[in-house]
């Protein structure tokens, strides 16, 4: 069984996620072939064959180059198994090469059974169990899921992939960082955060009033954040911060796995949820079913004392 | 321009689901359905381009999917769309995104269509491919995870989220594959005379066998809730209680009450 993995690059730099793809590959016991766009000195830590392309060529992010550059991989190295990284690289061209070599398409890996791949459904509260029908497939894993332990090393030996013609629809115009903070929760010890089962803006000060009685910071989900209730830089997750306090309270938090990716090594959480079994519930200490809009205000009574 | 929104109906996601009969999907009874977030900022987008136009563009909002799609449909009508297009199919789960994506890009093939919104993702499903794939099958190029989007003449101006917030922007020409992020825009809620209106529009009904595709890619082989494992202390009842019981943890572990 062969598995080639998609390393992913950005603003000059292999990222770390990377050797993610080679944890994978060794519980699937593939053999393992690397597939990368970048700069040759960035290439994987890797004793074995990378597929490479100069990204100063082909741009870090086009996928109409970037799939036929990988589809010219595929057909040099015939693998079973082609594995992306489910993110926001991986996600975008892993349905364009699956559709264009028709084979099947598994999203967002959290496991491996003898059975087939497992994958969540339902925003986490349900998993699902997919085998691919077709001989090849392509397979994007969950950022996270599988840990890459030690220090990668070795020397890779690059084949080089090039295009006939690199005419591109697309035109890469550069980067925009995340906005301007005002605040930095990385630094926070304790940090309370409000989701979207506080209901209405005028609630999240029921959820702020709580982080200021445990003396740390107001963090909040993504809808939160897009629906104007708390600044950009409050949001935790994977498109916002990382953080990892002392204490976390996540307070109207269903537990996404893009929020979760960004809480989860918090040293102590807790969850306030009317939901019991909200995915939250599978990384809290302490998960309380209660509504919060009677829960905080008995709670902050408490504290005060 | 011609425009197609691609919408899918998706359970509420608080619901407590069940497995089916079958062992493969979750029990639709009881469950309370709605339009899949992702889809209703591409219905937003696809209104906010043709708004820009002057009017001058015509959005079909198409599903697939038993008869309660239709009521999806219908709200993507209230918010602006021109036409419904409803294809059919009572156990839509049991095709894969491959099918899914064969069926629109069968229906959308010799329509013209210059931009095509979907959502990134379906909420039950979450697998992120059927845009992606439509793209591919009817050869436009595609973006996703856009979170910003303009339009000059035929050429968009496209944001695009990654990690960490950081973003990418790209130009290029229509036609276009659009996948839509949550943020994107703020979806409107259909007004009452919006919603009265939108019952006088066209609605075209298929069914998914009027577009043959192959078969699927992808077996189903089960569905089940995750493994509850490493779950810490749940407490229930009174809310007094509860409010007791937690203050004593957290004047534990809250180093400000210590
Ligand atoms: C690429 C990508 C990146 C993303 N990045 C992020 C990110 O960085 N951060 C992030 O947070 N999300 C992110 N998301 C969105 C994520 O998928 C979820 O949509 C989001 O996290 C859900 O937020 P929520 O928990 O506040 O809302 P919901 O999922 O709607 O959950 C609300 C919860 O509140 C509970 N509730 C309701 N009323 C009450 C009440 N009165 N009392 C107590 N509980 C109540 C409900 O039971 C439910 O569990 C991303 C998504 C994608 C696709
Ligand atoms: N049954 C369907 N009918 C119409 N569009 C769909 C359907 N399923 C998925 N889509 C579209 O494809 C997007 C991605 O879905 P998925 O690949 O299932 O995560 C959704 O946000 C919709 O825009």
């Amino acid at each position: 069984m062969k598995a080639l993995l998609i390393a992913e690059y950005r603003q000059g730099k292999l990222l770390e996620s990377t050797y993610e793809l080679l944890a994978f590959a060794e519980r699937l016991g593939a053999e393992k072939a690397f597939f990368f766009i970048g700069a040759e000195a960035e290439a994987p830590h890797f004793d074995g064959k990378v597929y490479f392309a100069e990204a100063a060529k082909y741009g870090e992010y086009n996928p109409d180059l970037h799939k036929r550059l990988v589809l010219e991989a595929v057909q040099k190295e015939s693998p079973d198994y082609i594995v992306f990284l489910h993110s926001s690289y991986g996600w975008d061209l892993a349905p364009r090469l699956a559709a264009a070599l028709k084979i099947a398409q598994v999203s967002e890996i959290v496991g491996i059974t003898a059975d087939g791949f497992e994958v969540p459904a339902c925003n986490a509260k349900m998993r699902r169990l997919l085998k691919p029908v077709t001989a090849q497939a392509v397979l994007t894993i969950q950022s996270g899921a599988f840990s890459y332990q030690g220090e990668p090393g070795g020397t890779p030996s690059l084949v080089p992939v090039e295009l006939a013609d690199s005419a591109s629809r697309i035109e890469f115009i550069g980067y925009e960082a995340a906005e301007k903070k005002e605040v930095d929760l990385a630094r926070a010890e304790v940090i309370v955060s409000a989701g979207r089962g506080v209901g209405k803006k005028e609630n999240v000060e029921i959820v702020a009033a709580l982080a200021r009685a445990l003396g740390g910071e107001l963090g909040a989900t993504r809808p939160v954040v897009d629906a104007g209730w708390a600044d950009h830089s409050r949001q935790v997750g994977s498109s916002g911060q990382t953080v990892a306090p002392k204490l976390y309270v996540a307070c109207g938090i269903s537990g996404s796995i893009q929020h979760i990716a960004g809480m989860k090594k918090s040293d102590f959480i807790v969850a306030i949820n009317k939901d019991k079994d909200a995915p939250i519930g599978e990384v809290a200490n302490v998960l309380v079913v209660a509504d919060l809009l009677q829960f905080i205000p008995a709670l902050l009574a408490r504290l005060s004392k | 321009m011609k425009i197609l929104v691609c919408i899918k109906q998706v359970p509420d996601m608080e619901s407590r689901f069940r497995v089916n009969s079958a062992g493969t999907w979750y029990e639709e009874q009881d469950l309370a359905f709605r339009l899949n977030e992702y889809d209703e900022y591409a219905i937003e987008q696809a209104v906010r381009v043709k708004e820009g136009l002057g009017g001058a563009a015509d959005i079909t909002v198409l599903s697939i999917g038993p008869d309660r799609a239709v009521e999806a449909i219908k709200k993507g009508l209230a918010m602006g769309g021109d036409r419904g297009v409803h294809i059919k199919a009572d156990q839509p789960h049991q095709m894969d995104a491959w099918q899914i994506a064969s069926l629109i890009a069968a229906f959308a093939r010799d329509k013209n269509f210059d931009l095509i919104f979907t959502g990134l993702q379906s909420q039950d499903r979450g697998s992120g491919q059927v845009g992606g794939m439509v793209a591919e099958l009817l050869g436009f190029a595609c973006v996703t995870t856009v979170v910003g989007f303009e339009l000059n003449g035929a050429v968009a101006a496209i944001r695009r989220e990654m990690e960490g917030g950081l973003r990418g922007v790209v130009r290029l020409a229509l036609p276009l594959v659009v996948t839509c992020q949550l943020g994107l825009n703020t979806p409107r809620y259909p007004t009452l005379p919006n919603i009265m209106k939108a019952k006088q529009k066209e609605l075209l009904t298929f069914q998914a066998a009027d577009f043959p595709v192959g078969d699927s890619l992808v077996q189903t082989e089960k569905m089940y809730p995750p493994e509850k494992k490493g779950r810490g202390l749940v407490l229930e009842g009174d809310v007094n209680e509860l409010a007791d019981k937690l203050a004593a943890i957290l004047k534990e572990k809250a180093p400000a009450l210590r």
